[in-house]
């Protein structure tokens, strides 16, 4: 059987409003933190949780302040996940496509950026929705050390 | 709530602006007016001091995609300098240097702008 040292779950639920995202990262900060975590790799984490969280604040509840947004942490010694939770319109991440920046410069497009830095900062991002219930995104990052 | 603020300097026909602490999609706005304004009094050469930035996320390294056609097409300019390596490494993933000409320092940006 094998010995876990470290293994932790926390939560936290917040309105889908920008003003909660300083308090999403020091959620996030914090227990990445504890976990042990290279600085680096902690920094990158925070910054995908922060997009993920925008993009549900911006596209899924359309900017509606009231919404909610559940963002769990889960982590033992290999692999440090995010489950971010909300309840607003579901989202097809297979349309979104990968950025093309001089294309997106041409035409003022600034959105799409978020996806792509959640996959270029996690080693794995799954979207899973249920229309009409919840939509759910979980982030993970292998943290495994040596 | 997250700490961030803005302050516009001048230095002759070139205009400077100091970001500090955390820009995110809640305080890109402040960013945005200080584009607006600029571009409302006719200032399209822009150099903004990055050294006090603490945090960007992509709503952040959106404004500056907002703003930078309107500026070039007025001969203008948006250059950047004096990056954290961790905020430098967040625009150098989104491919930025490609588009924005990135400085060590303000002199160094300052002096692109005379020269040209």
């Amino acid at each position: 059987m094998s010995v876990r040292k470290k293994n932790r779950a926390a939560q936290l639920k917040v309105k889908s409003r920008t003003e909660n995202l300083s308090e999403i990262r020091d959620f996030v900060s914090g227990n990445a933190r504890a976990a042990d975590i290279p600085e680096v790799t902690v920094e990158n984490i925070i910054l995908a949780v922060d997009e993920a969280c925008t993009n549900i604040i911006k596209h899924a509840y359309n900017l509606s302040p009231e919404g909610e947004i559940i963002i769990k942490i889960d982590y033992d010694e290999e692999k440090f996940m995010v489950t971010i939770i909300d309840y607003g319109k579901s989202f097809e991440p297979d349309r979104v496509p990968l950025p093309d920046l001089q294309k997106y410069y041409r035409e003022h497009r600034v959105g799409g950026l978020g996806m792509y830095l959640m996959k270029s900062l996690m080693d794995d991002v799954e979207y899973r929705s249920v229309p009409g219930k919840y939509n759910q995104v979980l982030l993970s990052k292998n943290i495994r050390s040596g | 709530m997250a700490e961030f603020s803005t302050s516009v300097r001048e230095n002759g026909d070139i205009s400077i602006i100091n970001l500090k602490g955390f820009l995110d999609a809640h305080t890109a706005p402040t960013l945005e007016n200080n584009f607006t304004q600029l571009i409302n009094d006719s200032k399209f050469k822009i150099v903004v001091n990055f050294e006090d930035l603490a945090y960007i996320s992509s709503a952040g390294l959106g404004v500056f995609m907002a703003y930078i056609e309107s500026i070039r097409d007025n001969k203008g300019d948006i250059k950047l300098t004096n990056m954290s390596d961790k905020v430098f490494n967040i625009f150098d993933l989104l491919g930025f240097p490609l588009l924005y000409e990135i400085y060590k320092n303000e002199d160094e940006a300052l002096k692109k702008f005379s020269g040209s």
